[in-house]
């Protein structure tokens, strides 16, 4: 790899690593956001300049979509999504500093010290990559990109069927699955609350009760 | 016609210079057309992009209370940046500043980090209507980015190659959009899409008072407003590059060619801006996902069985 | 050489990712440090197929399937989000303390 090179690594690997750790640091729930799209970004980079050209440029064009869709759910989920009231959101930070800390320190280890076999084969042309990345995958790697499809299909099936408010799962008794919702609306709530009143095994159905 | 072939590195500035006073003459154009200042003498009309910039240059500057300014400035300058970043891969004539293998996921990659710019362009002010416009984009993107690949993907598979060079080259005999109508279709659409045009600018709609454009300072404002007018001439560019044989056609250069047929999709969209209401996202998500996406996959499927039975005689 | 550094950076993007995952108390925070421990995986498995093994499509095979693993991890995972905040309001993993075994 040339001086230039590694230079651009360089300065993509302090990217990353800077990006990957602000995600961490700062208060707002859009920044952190947007701290990890641009850490992907210097990582799509770091692969093109390995010559993988398409996988590097698709790296950065899925998790910049998928900041633009995590960024709703930070929003959603976080109590302060704008970093406007100082707080901490961490907890046995020590204890996680440690654990990766030595694990960065064990994996550093094994890179440096086991002797890495020479390079087997030419690295091919940057336009062959796409290429024979596209003939692998539709000749002799078929079978795995047909068993990611199932599991694509899978995991668009079940996440629909977790998140829709009327599943076939949300008809639990409301005891069985809220026993933080008890305490607070045990004696008030439930009379008023459900359209249809029904009683089942003491407990009381509601379908559509969604918060 | 010659292949496409990469310029010299200044073509950088150049290509910049050329988007930014392409946006300019469309931000006229537009001020042209626009049917409800027929009142105003049209060499007002015309001026309107000079007005609009001294106006904004100089207007008081007004701040909201606990803005994000980095996430804010970040959301008013990417749409140009991404711009300018899409227009490396678009060849003008024979001539184009960069001609990587994949330059069609970089135009694809690039328009989606505008999920990001327009976001961030509603996130920063810390204002509702900004904030509603934000999210409008979103569910608007999530409408159209789908068949926008599919009608990316469309060319890509006739010409076998992801470079936009070959793509161009590969039309020589026909172009793509005799073959692909339905592609090329979607992709102006989309290109509309992605630059809060005409029927899809809700997220920038009067109803939030200008949505994502609402609380921008007057030179934010502006950067905004030159990067969707910069965003609409790259991508009809792009179209032509893809769908509209690139510089291909006789007697002039290939360069005026080039300009020709882009100035002719930015002044459909420019002149559709106002004759076409705007849809809002819900609606355009039962469109985009039920027609349109099916239609395109359709539409892929038969470039596919044509390139694979070309290629077999 | 440059294989050393490449898998420098993938060990400090998996540490990094790994401490938020460890660290972090809402689940949204979580699945981001997740996110940044596959980033080191992806970097890892380019730099091996660059240096070691390059005329084999194999790797890159590899890094399709990472990168897909990573969208199903990010839509069960707000699925998962979004069931366990609607039955028990719960946005933090100590809340979610019931799906102990």
């Amino acid at each position: 790899m040339s001086a230039a090179g590694i230079a651009v690594f360089a300065a993509l690997a302090v990217i990353a690593v800077a990006a990957g750790i602000a995600v961490f640091v700062v208060d707002s729930m859009a920044r952190a956001t947007f701290a990890l799209a641009m850490s992907f970004v210097a990582v799509g980079g770091e692969l093109v300049l390995l010559t993988l050209a398409y996988l590097g440029v698709v790296t950065i064009l899925m998790m910049v979509m998928e900041m633009a869709i995590m960024v709703i759910f930070m929003v959603m989920f976080m109590m302060n999504p704008a970093g406007l009231m100082p707080m901490s959101m961490l907890h046995n930070k020590r204890g996680a500093l440690a654990i990766s800390v030595g694990t960065f320190a064990l994996l550093a280890a094994g890179a440096l010290a086991v002797p890495w076999p020479a390079r087997r084969g030419v690295v091919p042309a940057p336009a062959q990559t796409t290429r024979a990345a596209g003939e692998a995958i539709m000749g002799g790697q078929m079978p795995v990109m047909v068993g990611i499809s199932a599991v694509l299909f899978a995991t668009i099936v079940s996440a629909l069927m977790l998140a829709v408010p009327h599943g076939r799962y949300d008809h639990a008794p409301r005891d069985a699955r809220s026993p933080h919702d008890r305490g607070l609306h045990d004696n008030a709530g439930h009379d008023g609350t459900h359209h249809d009143g029904t009683h089942h095994d003491g407990t009381l159905h509601d379908g559509g009760d969604w918060r | 016609m010659t292949a496409v072939q990469v310029a010299a590195g200044w073509s950088v500035v150049a290509a910049a210079l050329i988007v930014i006073g392409a946006a300019v003459a469309a931000g006229a154009l537009d001020a042209a057309v626009d049917p409800r200042s027929r009142t105003v003498s049209l060499s007002a009309r015309l001026l309107r992009p000079v007005w609009e910039t001294s106006r904004l240059l100089l207007a008081q500057r007004r701040a909201t209370t606990a803005a994000d300014g980095l996430l804010a400035s970040a959301g008013s300058v990417l749409p140009l940046l991404i711009a300018l970043a899409m227009v490396a891969v678009v060849p003008l004539g024979d001539r184009v500043v960069a001609a990587p293998t994949v330059g069609l996921v970089w135009f694809n990659a690039m328009d989606v980090v505008l999920w990001i710019a327009w976001w961030l362009a509603g996130w920063g002010p810390n204002s509702v209507h900004p904030l509603v416009g934000g999210y409008r984009f979103l569910a608007q993107a999530l409408a159209y980015e789908l068949p926008l690949m599919f009608a990316l993907t469309a060319p890509a598979v006739a010409a076998g190659s992801l470079s936009v060079p070959d793509i161009v080259t590969a039309q020589q005999q026909v172009w793509f959009v005799a073959q692909m109508p339905i592609a090329a279709a979607v992709f102006i659409g989309a290109v509309a899409a992605f630059s809060l045009w005409g029927p899809f600018a809700h997220p920038a709609g009067t109803d939030i008072a200008g949505g994502v454009l609402a609380e921008q300072p007057g030179p934010a404002r502006l950067l905004v407003r030159l990067g969707q007018y910069a965003l609409l001439v790259v991508g009809s560019a792009m179209a032509v590059a893809l769908f509209f044989g690139g510089g291909a056609g006789p007697v002039l250069a290939p360069w005026a060619w080039t300009v020709i047929k882009t100035a002719v999709i930015l002044a459909a969209l420019v002149w559709l801006r106002h004759r076409i209401p705007v849809w809002r996202p819900e609606k355009l998500m039962r469109t985009a996902w039920l027609v349109v996406l099916p239609v395109t996959l359709l539409q892929l499927l038969a470039v596919s069985i044509l390139t694979v039975a070309g290629a077999a005689a | 050489m440059m294989l050393q550094l490449f898998l420098l950076l993938a060990a400090a993007l998996l540490a990094v990712g790994l401490f938020g995952a460890l660290s972090q108390q809402s689940i949204v925070m979580v699945m981001m440090g997740l996110e940044l421990m596959v980033a080191g995986v992806i970097v890892a498995a380019a730099a091996f197929w660059y240096f070691l093994a390059p005329s084999a499509p194999d790797g890159q095979v590899l890094l399709l399937v990472v990168l897909s693993a990573m969208t199903v991890e990010m839509a069960a995972g707000f699925a998962v989000v979004i069931l366990l905040f609607r039955t028990s309001d719960a946005d933090m993993t100590d809340m979610a303390a019931e799906l102990k075994g």
